[in-house]
C-alpha cells in the first residue's frame, strides 16, 4: 500500500478515535443515568423509539466503530501473523461491513 | 574486591554463554572487562569498540538483558545478583560473539532519506538560522545521535516488523525534516510514512529510555505523524 494510503489510514483511525472518545462518555454517562431505579427494556425503548437525536448519535458511533477497529485490526494481524496482502484488506472490508450491518440493525431495532 | 562473575555470548545466532572471572576495579566500565576478557583470558572474543569516551557508537551490546553504551556504563550500575551477563545487540543479525552487522540499520538511514540536501552552492552566502526558533530547537534535541543502534535493539516494532525503519533512522528523518535548509522533505515524509515508518511506532518509549544520548526518538516519530498528516491535507504526500 503507499504512503499515503497508508497515511490516510492513519488519520482516519486519530480522527475516528477522537470521535469514539466523546461517544463513549456519553453512552457510559446515560447509562449511569439510566440504571437509576432498575433498567428495563420499556424504558429504553422509550427513550430511543423515534428520537432522531439517539439514532443520529448510535449511528455516528456504530460507523466510527466500523472504521477504527478494522484498522486496528489490519496493525494486529501485519505484526503478530506478518499477513500484509490483498487477503487481508479484503478480510478487513468484510469485517468493516459486518460490524457496520450489525450495528446499524440494532441502532434501528431501538429507533422503529 | 570480590572478583566479577561474566557470562559471555559466544557463536552467532546459535551459541552459549561462556564463563569468565575477571578481577573487578573501581570506576570500571563494562568496556573495561570486555576488554580484559578479550586481551588476558581468551584472544579469541571478537568485540567492537573505537573511542571509549562515548562519542563512536562502536560498542553497544545487551548488557544484563538491556541494550548499553559499555564504555560509559560502569559495572557499579549494572551488576545484579553477582552476575553480568554479556550479548550482542537484539534485532540485529550476530557476526560472533558480541559483534553484530549493522549494515541493515544504516541501509535504514538512507531508505528514511536520512541525509541532508541543500539548494545553496559555495557562491551562496549563509542561511541565516535563528537558534532559538522552535523547529531549530528540536533539530537540537535529537542531534547528537551517535548510531550506537541501542534504540533499534531495544525496540519491539523492529523485532515484530522486519522492515520497519527504526528509532534512529526516523529520528535522524525528523532533524532534516525541521531543516529549514533541506529541499527534499517531500521525498522524505513519503518515505518515512506507512507500515515500515513513523505510523507502526507503538510509542513503547524503549528507545527514549535506553538512549545514552537522552535522544527522544518517540518525540520525533510524533513530529514525523504529524508533518505526514499535514503534507497529506495539503495533498502534499
Amino acid at each position: 500500500m503507499s504512503a499515503k494510503s497508508e497515511s490516510m489510514l492513519w488519520v482516519v483511525q486519530r480522527a475516528s478515535a477522537a470521535v469514539l472518545g466523546l461517544c463513549v462518555l456519553v453512552h457510559l454517562g446515560t447509562m449511569i443515568y439510566a440504571v437509576r431505579g432498575g433498567l428495563t427494556a420499556a424504558e429504553i425503548l422509550s427513550r430511543t423509539r423515534g428520537s432522531a437525536a439517539w439514532l443520529a448519535f448510535y449511528s455516528v458511533f456504530v460507523l466510527a466503530i466500523s472504521v477504527h477497529v478494522p484498522i486496528g485490526l489490519r496493525a494486529v494481524l501485519g505484526e503478530w501473523l506478518g499477513w500484509r496482502g490483498a487477503g487481508r484488506a479484503w478480510l478487513l472490508v468484510l469485517f468493516a461491513l459486518a460490524i457496520a450491518f450489525t450495528g446499524m440493525r440494532a441502532v434501528i431495532g431501538v429507533f422503529t | 574486591m570480590k572478583p566479577l562473575n561474566v557470562r559471555v555470548w559466544r557463536g552467532q545466532a546459535e551459541g552459549s554463554f561462556q564463563d569468565f572471572v575477571v578481577p573487578r576495579h573501581a570506576s570500571q566500565t563494562v568496556l573495561d572487562v570486555v576488554t580484559y576478557i578479550q586481551r588476558v583470558l581468551d584472544p579469541t572474543l571478537a568485540y567492537r569498540f573505537a573511542c571509549r569516551v562515548g562519542m563512536c557508537g562502536s560498542c553497544a551490546m545487551t548488557v544484563n538483558g538491556a541494550a548499553r553504551w559499555t564504555c560509559r556504563t560502569h559495572v557499579d550500575k549494572v551488576y545484579r545478583k553477582e552476575s553480568l551477563e554479556l550479548a550482542p545487540l537484539r534485532n540485529l543479525p550476530v557476526i560472533r560473539d558480541l559483534v553484530t552487522d549493522m549494515r541493515e540499520f544504516f541501509d535504514k538511514w538512507a531508505r528514511a532519506k536520512g541525509s541532508f540536501r541543500g539548494s545553496l552552492n559555495r557562491k551562496d552566502d549563509f542561511e541565516k538560522i535563528n537558534p532559538q526558533s522552535k523547529a531549530r530547537q528540536q533539530v537540537d534535541a535529537a542531534i547528537e545521535c551517535i548510531g550506537c543502534g541501542v534504540c533499534y535493539s531495544s525496540c519491539d516494532v523492529v523485532a515484530a516488523n522486519a522492515d520497519y525503519l527504526g528509532p534512529a533512522a526516523l529520528n535522524r528523518a525528523w532533524t532534516l525534516v525541521q531543516d529549514e535548509r533541506d529541499v527534499a522533505n517531500a521525498e522524505r515524509l513519503r518515505a518515512v510514512a506507512g507500515d515500515a515508518g513513523c505510523h507502526s511506532c507503538h510509542s513503547h518509549m524503549s528507545c527514549t529510555e535506553r538512549c545514552p544520548k537522552q535522544i527522544s526518538p518517540t518525540a520525533g516519530i510524533a513530529g514525523l505523524k504529524r508533518q505526514v498528516s499535514l503534507a497529506l491535507l495539503k495533498s502534499a504526500l
